[in-house]
């Protein structure tokens, strides 16, 4: 059992693991709203916005945790601000016009590492580099899970009501604007912080990929939410021990463990998996048998099935 | 909030009280001076052709869209923007059913409102809860995914949540839109059980056939009122004809103008 436990005995996979339990549970309860309210692609758009703020910062204040923080955060609220610009002010709808500033934003992000004099690689920031987690990168890691986590738990009966019908929950008196800001400012914030550890290429599948998974297991928004952050934890902790043991890229092992708990649920979950839709329906013959006198006696749910 | 005070004026007491409404969207009115009194205990059908106004008109009364002149009073307190007194269902196709929650957690939701942000949920909550299943026969179905059910169960589920907020003024925009006449009957059974617990039911509505088995009075509206009052005396061929064949006022001819949603 010695292969088991030797991981530990390591100082600085210590503190991959506590960094990548904890960025795990908290992309994976933030991504239960960004599933539940379609903002998939404008996560993504987000996360490959922040590169270019990183390589201003990088140019300007060198390799500092607070600057690149910063850099991150401007360009991401630049490129979500743009596009809804570029939404309301032309007939481009909102898709189009995410789509059209993040790649330039992702563009100039890699053109603009290529000038910076400090010797980083752009591969690390693309990928991330989960192993090479420094101790000021996990502070901000705790910092911002504890901002975010409990601000979602918080929130989450208004929320709640907002993901589900947000015409509604503005006639109770709900301010949706102002929980939309404050979804999109966790999402950015977290993005943030999984930066160093698994790069903005791979960052959304950290994010939606648990939830994803629950989505397809549950009809319960708070299971949802928790499941989703016990997933996104438990699948990143798989997924750096088998890049420990297997010598293999950290971001991508975690996506690539959350991915296959994803396709086992999409294919084998009881209630919403494919292998269950597939599966022929009862004959509806059966039905009209149970209804009929001479069969067995209908039960109360048989002619409520039979209203609509 | 709106609630009962026994100081009140006893003319308005249980009465909604509309006057002088106008809405715009983009400065082009929508509804012109829109003014109705109607009482808790009564239900309402809203009839009138497409572009008529009638969702604005639910809309304006939940504070959904801003007025641009008159005033809503109801228990003869002003209603200014969202009370818990007020429901509004929307159409059923505008809902995600594919939403995790079931029945039970869908009427829940009805106590958020009355539960703040933080509070648990107590005894009386979950009496509530339970009361308002019963109310709307969804006993045998609360563990289903809200998908899971037929439309005018659906529509039940949605009234449960607004008995479970203890509203006092359901606003349905087609409810009885794509049902089926066994889903029909049983809704407007419900219908009828709402009015009885001196519930004050607004639905808009577009099948004229079924108004008078459903309802008992009617507004008439085409961008401005036509005619309210109860159906035996406003629903008239007359009436009728005035509200499906006035062009409403829309802006400067030619300029057909959009509502965004």
């Amino acid at each position: 059992m010695d292969w088991l436990t030797e991981p530990f005995h390591h100082e600085f996979m210590r503190r991959v693991v506590v960094g990548g339990a904890l960025l795990g549970f908290t992309n994976g309860f933030l991504g239960a709203f960004v599933v539940l309210r379609r903002l998939a692609l404008m996560a993504d758009s987000l996360s490959h916005s922040l590169l270019p703020g990183l390589a201003v910062a990088l140019l300007l204040f060198g390799l500092a945790p607070v600057g690149l923080f910063f850099g991150a955060l401007v360009a991401a609220l630049i490129v979500a601000m743009g596009a809804q610009i570029i939404a309301r002010s032309s007939r481009l709808k909102e898709d189009t016009a995410l789509g059209a500033l993040y790649t330039v934003a992702f563009s100039l992000g890699v053109v603009l590492i290529s000038f910076v004099k400090v010797r980083v690689s752009l591969l690390h920031y693309l990928f991330g580099n989960i192993l090479g987690l420094s101790d000021s990168d996990l502070w901000i890691i705790w910092g911002i899970s504890l901002i975010v986590v409990p601000l979602l738990v918080g929130l989450q009966r208004p929320l709640l009501l907002t993901l589900f019908d947000p015409t509604v929950a503005a006639s109770q008196g709900i301010r949706v604007n102002w929980l939309n800001f404050i979804l999109m400012f966790s999402l950015v914030l977290t993005m943030i912080a999984s930066l160093q550890a698994i790069g903005v290429i791979m960052l959304l599948g950290l994010l939606i990929l648990p939830a994803a998974t629950v989505y397809l297991l549950c009809d319960s928004y708070s299971t949802m939410l928790w499941g989703g952050g016990v997933i996104g934890m438990l699948g990143s902790l798989a997924g750096l021990l088998l890049s420990y043991w297997l010598n293999l890229p950290s971001g991508a092992s975690i996506v690539l463990v959350l991915g296959i708990v994803f396709f086992a649920a999409f294919f084998f979950s009881p209630r919403y998996g494919l292998i269950r839709r597939l599966r022929p329906a009862r004959h509806l013959h059966a039905e009209s048998l149970a209804r009929w006198p001479h069969g067995s006696p209908s039960e109360e749910t048989g002619s409520e099935k039979a209203e609509g | 909030m709106s609630r009962l005070t026994p100081t009140l004026d006893p003319t308005s007491a249980h009465r909604l009280v509309v006057r002088d409404l106008t809405v715009s969207y983009n400065r082009v009115p929508a509804l012109h001076h829109i003014a109705f009194e109607l009482g808790c205990g009564e239900s309402v059908a809203l009839l009138g052709p497409n572009g008529a106004g009638k969702s604005t008109l639910l809309k304006s009364l939940v504070g959904l869209l801003p007025r641009e002149t008159g005033s809503i009073t109801f228990h003869g307190r002003e209603v200014a923007g969202a009370t818990k007194d007020f429901a509004y269902l929307p159409q059923r196709e505008n809902i995600d059913w594919d939403f995790p929650t079931t029945v039970r957690g869908l009427v829940e939701m009805g106590r958020y409102l009355r539960l703040g942000w933080w509070r648990r949920f107590r005894e009386e909550d979950c009496l509530a809860v339970d009361e308002a299943i019963a109310a709307m026969r969804l006993e045998t179905l609360h563990r289903r995914q809200i998908s899971a059910l037929s439309g005018g169960q659906q529509q039940r589920a949605f009234l449960a949540r607004a008995l479970a907020q203890q509203a006092h003024v359901f606003l349905l925009d087609e409810p009885f839109t794509g049902l089926d006449k066994p889903s029909q009957d049983n809704l407007k059974e419900m219908l009828r059980t709402l009015r009885g617990q001196g519930k004050l039911i607004i639905a808009s509505h577009h099948d004229l056939q079924t108004v008078s088995e459903l309802f008992d009075r009617v507004i008439l509206l085409n961008g401005e009122l036509i005619a309210e009052g109860p159906v035996a005396e406003v629903f008239t061929e007359a009436n009728i004809h005035k509200t499906y064949h006035t062009a409403p006022f829309t802006g400067p001819a030619g300029r057909p103008h959009h509502h965004h949603h």
